[in-house]
């Protein structure tokens, strides 16, 4: 039903609107509000606190945006999407930014009328079962029944993964994140599949975790990242490049904490980052300290991360391929300059 | 009206102050206006849709599809495509509210007749069923089907056996599959052949009665023709039919037939409520039938069975019908709300997955209001077929 009236906003505002989506930029700025569409309810990615302020690794990044945009990250509008509706959303201009655990694809890329701007979160997806079944692999599933949520890469990667395995099984899905994981505790089914980090964050919020473990198999690749309406190159550009600012900053130690210090730094990465030198701000159509408010108000890569669902968080994962190109990792920045 | 200033003015003109031609212009401004507006906003949603990349095209129908469906009624697998993928769901939107309306309607009738027993205990029951469930929102009582009834069966390791090789547990019910071997074709023909026999013993109870009034065993002579004639013919042809009986492996039975918890919450939500408007419609439908004909029934010495079944509800069909029409409207419309348990219909399968997959948003949903307008009006025509034939010719 809600994607029955999200199908029929998009033909209305189709049909209401016309060229006003090219300048994505010039709205944010006059509205002075960022509307960013988010997970609804992910722990660590997406989830309002008990005052209902929205914290999480992907509402951070619609932070950054709007602190490199309207220099405040506070003016952040967040619509709860659920992945059946998040496309639509983003086509039909009911949000600025898709800030979602989607994932990168050819198709949504070339077929969706957007354009992913990077990649924030590299996953894959995985198998969670219960302790008391004893299965130690995914070849083990057979006959399973597996709650998956609808509209995801993950419904897909499923059937490619069975169907080569020649493995039996049966999935039910929800439209709703929420729905898939209560089906799965309430027993409808045997295995909950989702991208690991969405597993590990749904595992938290289940009323006993340990019963559950995350199989060790992962059977995709789950680049997550944001994504903008095509044609619109500069927001484009203020989509990809505040990620790059904030993987650029961890790469050269600038953190929220010592970000003005560093403005004095000797380092011409440094300097060009943070505006000193070069000209960041001007050919993107911001401020030229753009990337100082961004990582003063929101934080490195790192800091994101580990505050969000890395060390410092309840779900403490590791960072992996998001770790840093020269640390083990394949998060890497372009030069900036 | 017209009649009227035709008098006045008996001089037919072409001028705008004649009635007749002052409708036609009125008619053909509003026709045309609507239509301008229909084609305005048609072209702006093709250039906005260009404009922004979105898929304006329908080449998605034949390609594949790569998701997979857990009840499908026709065939359909992963490579299969996003047509076969609508016509799944519109097959399983079809069959949960055709079922639900059949469940309903008997509901209804049972129920609408039991509000008038003279038992007050049965009449009560009724009209608390009445009372409750027409007063809870539909998605609250098919997320208490689910949720509160359905998900907490045990797991299949516990399931509940049922004499028959019959399981049931928080996967649905599993039952065995039929096998058909070699003969079982003799089966279903002898059973056609019983049916056949039965219609036309029907036909010629009716023409003695009608002669004679001579009653005869119509009940009973069909029954015992649907039994003994198939029976025969399945033990002369050496049982062909066997049955594959579901086993525990590993986590889920194997073999059988599997009804989903989804389906069935459903389909029990949507008889429950819906049977709950029909009981009304049909208690309002006995209840306009005059009382004179009941008491002239009963002076005929008809019994109150009789009256009700010959008498009573043959009239209050024709009052029944029209409101009949627009609950199983109501139904077919409200089983969309399978989204919310995760039954795979029309609208989770193609408007949900497929409308996500391919981004053809505009395209998807106007194929999908496309369907329910077009099933909407055959059960309209269908209905109104059926009331012409029941309606009350002369009064």
């Amino acid at each position: 039903m809600r994607s029955m009236l999200k199908g029929l906003i998009a033909v209305a505002m189709a049909c209401t609107a016309s060229a006003a989506w090219s300048a994505t930029l010039d709205n944010v700025k006059k509205n002075g509000v960022l509307t960013c569409g988010t997970n609804s309810a992910t722990a660590g990615f997406s989830l309002p606190d008990n005052e209902g302020k929205w914290t999480g690794f992907v509402v951070d990044y619609c932070r950054a945006v709007a602190a490199a945009v309207l220099g405040d990250a506070q003016k952040v509008k967040f619509i709860p999407l659920t992945p059946k509706d998040r496309f639509t959303a983003l086509q039909s201009g009911e949000i600025d930014i898709l800030a979602h655990n989607a994932t990168w694809t050819s198709s949504r890329d070339m077929s969706l009328g957007i354009l992913f701007a990077g990649t924030y979160f590299y996953d894959g997806q995985g198998f969670m079962v219960r302790k008391a079944d004893k299965i130690t692999s995914a070849k083990g599933l057979d006959g399973a029944s597996i709650c998956v949520t609808q509209g995801t890469t993950t419904e897909l990667n499923l059937a490619d993964y069975f169907r080569s395995q020649s493995i039996k099984y049966t999935t039910v899905g929800f439209a709703d994140e929420e729905a898939v994981v209560k089906a799965y505790e309430e027993g409808r089914c045997d295995v909950l599949s989702a991208d690991t980090s969405t597993l590990n964050a749904s595992r938290l919020r289940m009323a006993k975790p340990d019963d559950s473990i995350v199989l060790p198999e992962l059977i995709s690749k789950e680049p997550l990242g944001p994504a903008v309406r095509q044609g619109d190159d500069q927001w484009f550009n203020v989509a990809k490049w505040t990620l790059y600012v904030m993987v650029a900053a961890e790469e050269f130690g600038v953190t929220s904490k010592n970000v003005d210090a560093m403005k004095s730094s000797d380092n011409p990465n440094i300097r060009r980052l943070l505006g000193v030198e070069g000209s960041i701000g001007k050919d993107i159509g911001l401020g030229d300290t753009w990337p100082v408010e961004v990582i003063k108000q929101v934080g490195n890569y790192g800091e994101v991360f580990d505050r969000n669902v890395g060390k410092d968080s309840p779900l403490k994962m590791e960072r992996g391929l998001n770790a840093l190109w020269n640390k083990g990792g394949i998060q890497y920045a372009p030069p900036i300059r | 009206m017209s009649d009227f200033s035709l008098s006045v003015q008996p001089r037919r003109s072409l001028s705008l102050h004649s009635t007749k031609v002052r409708g036609i212009f009125y008619q053909v401004l509003l026709a045309g206006s609507l239509s301008a507006l229909a084609l305005g906003i048609g072209i702006q949603t093709v250039s906005n849709m260009r404009a922004r990349g979105i898929p304006l095209s329908f080449g998605f129908w034949n390609e594949s599809a790569g998701f997979d469906i857990n009840q499908t009624l026709i065939p359909y697998d992963t490579l299969s495509t996003y047509g076969q993928a609508f016509w799944v769901g519109v097959v399983n939107t079809l069959f949960v509210s055709l079922l639900a309306i059949l469940l309903a309607t008997l509901l209804g009738f049972v129920v609408g007749i039991a509000r008038l027993s003279q038992n007050w205990i049965v009449a009560k029951v009724a009209t608390s069923y009445v009372e409750i469930i027409r007063n809870i929102p539909l998605l609250l009582q098919l997320l208490f089907w689910y949720n509160a009834v359905l998900k907490p069966l045990p797991a299949p390791k516990w399931s509940i056996e049922i004499p028959g090789g019959i399981y049931l547990n928080n996967r649905g019910l599993i039952f065995p599959e039929v096998q058909l071997h070699p003969g079982a074709g003799l089966v279903a023909l002898s059973s056609a052949a019983a049916v056949i026999c039965c219609i036309a013993f029907w036909f010629y109870a009716r023409r003695v009665q009608r002669r004679t009034g001579r009653q005869l065993p119509v009940l009973s002579v069909s029954l015992a023709a649907l039994i003994v004639f198939p029976l025969l013919m399945f033990l002369a042809a050496g049982e062909p039919v066997s049955f594959i009986r579901p086993q525990l492996h590993g986590f889920n039975f194997q073999g059988g037939h599997q009804l989903y918890p989804e389906f069935a919450a459903l389909l029990i939500g949507l008889s429950v409520y819906t049977g709950s408007y029909i009981a009304e419609i049909v208690r309002g439908g006995i209840q306009a039938v005059p009382k004179g004909q009941t008491e002239a029934a009963c002076a005929l010495g008809l019994s109150p069975g009789k009256t009700l079944r010959l008498v009573v509800v043959p009239q209050a069909l024709c009052i029944i019908i029209p409101p009949l029409t627009s609950q199983y409207l109501n139904l077919t419309k409200n089983s969309s709300l399978a989204v919310f348990i995760g039954y795979p219909d029309l609208v989770q399968i193609f408007a949900g997955t497929v409308l996500n997959q391919t981004g053809a948003a505009v395209q998807v949903m106007a194929i999908t209001l496309a369907v329910y307008l077009a099933i909407s009006i055959v059960t309209s025509l269908a209905m109104n077929a059926f009331n012409r034939h029941f309606a009350i010719v002369e009064r």
